[in-house]
């Protein structure tokens, strides 16, 4: 297995199919639009931009497309099209890759609940080491979430047991504080 | 057999009963399980979906702290922290650049030495072990074995324990508990995992199909391993009723729970009372048979 030229070695004025490659060293440009992926797909009925469909725009060199659709932020990263593509594309991987890209572009139009979840997870890992469950469901909240979602049912869960009330800090937490700055300084060319 | 444990954010909270079912039924598996000191959370989808490096470097971090530890492998219960943890391992060992990103992310000497393991994957090599301790087979229980997606694929990360797209592992656990696996099709399919706070009409929709599709197989409660399978499927349900996608009551058990059971361990020391369906159609089954009429 080759290794590949990692990170963000590549400019936007490349094509998008060869910052993919430099990305993720999978080279887009084999998918022959079987569709296989999108057959699997338990998101395909609630999207026009299946993964079938994003492996031809980034073949197409479509990045503004792909930024107004809504197909990368409700992929659920279940693997399924991965595991049945017949000509090892990955497009789970090749999806995770345009969120990365695109996660850049703060104008994304879309799906900005989904985009805030992942923010106050990763919110939540970075100031705790860990998740903490009623932290994410606050930050989540205030930081573009549905505001009374759930709001009947948490106290339902809390009954149960099921949510901690105050979090948990792990030792090593300056270390994951170092990960978190180290990769984005990685990322960014460093 | 000493086997390193980690646990994850979920089983720490919303999916506590599935450390506790777990923790019960170890002893009698002949597992000892190895917490990894100061364990961190892996990242989940959120991590990959924001960046490569970040989505590799957490969970590495966890391989990492359970190699100083001097742990060979590594159990990882909750379906997401394994795909996240095996993807890392898998990752790194098949690129030195990655690898070398890795090392000074974390500035350790982090050699990638820890295999990791799903539970379906320990639980299938303690067949043997469950066959001898269970006393209360779970006779005329029917039950739908549901994977969804990251226990067994993609099969490159998973090392191929079991077929990704046509798996036994979970119906051979569930028949050495004694209970009868109903053939069904949906058993592979997405719950609709990490969207179930930001897009739980999707979630509905997903989880709907498969306790439906469960439900017409004749299954009395469907088997998960994966605490967000069963949030979706067993949390979500009253969700499922108010918009008119559900109407029934499908208990919802974790694998461990069911081989608890079997070995005639308490409903409460499995944690069966922290499910929004009740489990009791499962628990208040007939006693066992007397001993002199076992087989």
């Amino acid at each position: 297995m080759g290794s590949h030229e990692h990170s963000h070695e590549h400019s936007a004025a490349q094509p998008l199919a060869t910052r993919i490659q430099h990305m993720t060293g999978l080279n887009p440009l084999k998918c022959y639009q079987c569709g296989k992926c999108s057959a699997g797909c338990p998101m395909a009925t609630e999207t026009t931009t299946r993964p079938h469909d994003v492996m031809r725009l980034v073949a197409r060199d479509q990045l503004d497309r792909l930024t107004d659709a809504d197909g990368l932020w409700l992929c659920l990263t279940c693997e399924t099209c991965t595991s049945r593509c017949p000509n090892g594309c990955d497009p789970a991987r090749t999806m995770d890759a345009l969120r990365e890209i695109l996660a850049a572009r703060t104008n994304g139009k879309n799906h900005n609940a989904i985009r805030a979840f992942h923010r106050s997870f990763l919110t939540q890992v970075r100031n705790h080491g860990r998740l903490f469950e009623m932290g994410l469901i606050m930050s989540y909240k205030l930081g573009g979430g549905p505001m009374f979602a759930d709001v009947t049912t948490t106290p339902s869960v809390l009954a149960r047991g099921k949510l901690g009330l105050a979090p948990h800090n792990v030792k090593g937490l300056e270390e994951i504080r170092r990960i978190f700055e180290a990769c984005a300084a990685q990322e960014d060319g460093a | 057999m000493s086997i390193g444990y980690f646990p994850g954010c979920s089983l720490h909270g919303l999916s506590r009963e599935y450390d506790e079912s777990l923790k019960a039924i170890a002893p009698a598996l002949g597992l000892e399980l190895v917490e990894v000191n100061d364990w961190s959370c892996c990242g989940a989808s959120s991590a990959h979906s924001s960046s490569h490096l970040l989505g590799v470097a957490l969970p590495a971090r966890n391989l990492a702290q359970a190699e100083d530890q001097g742990i060979a492998e590594v159990v990882a219960p909750c379906a997401a922290c394994y795909a996240r943890l095996a993807a890392a391992r898998h990752e790194i060992a098949g690129d030195a650049t990655l690898a070398g990103h890795i090392n000074k992310v974390l500035a350790r000497d982090f050699r990638n030495s820890v295999k990791v393991r799903s539970i379906l994957e320990v639980m299938k090599g303690a067949l043997p072990a469950i066959g001898s301790k269970v006393t209360h087979p779970l006779k005329d229980l029917k039950v739908a074995c549901y994977y969804g997606c990251l226990l067994v694929r993609p099969v490159e990360v998973t090392g191929g324990y079991d077929d990704p797209e046509d798996p036994s592992s979970m119906e051979a656990v569930c028949k050495a508990a004694g209970a009868t696996p109903v053939k069904w099709n949906r058993r592979l399919d997405c719950c609709g995992g990490g969207l179930s706070m930001s897009r739980t009409g999707s979630v509905v929709r997903l989880g709907a199909a498969i306790l439906k599709d469960a439900k017409a197989a004749g299954a009395d409660a469907i088997v998960v391993a994966c605490p967000m399978c069963h949030s979706n499927l067993d949390f979500r349900q009253k969700a499922m009723a108010q918009r008119g996608a559900w109407d029934g009551e499908m208990p919802i058990l974790f694998l461990t729970q069911v081989v608890g059971l079997a070995m005639g361990l308490d409903a409460k020391a499995l944690g069966l009372g922290r499910h929004f369906v009740r489990t009791d159609s499962v628990t208040t089954r007939p006693a066992p048979v007397a001993a002199g009429e076992v087989g």
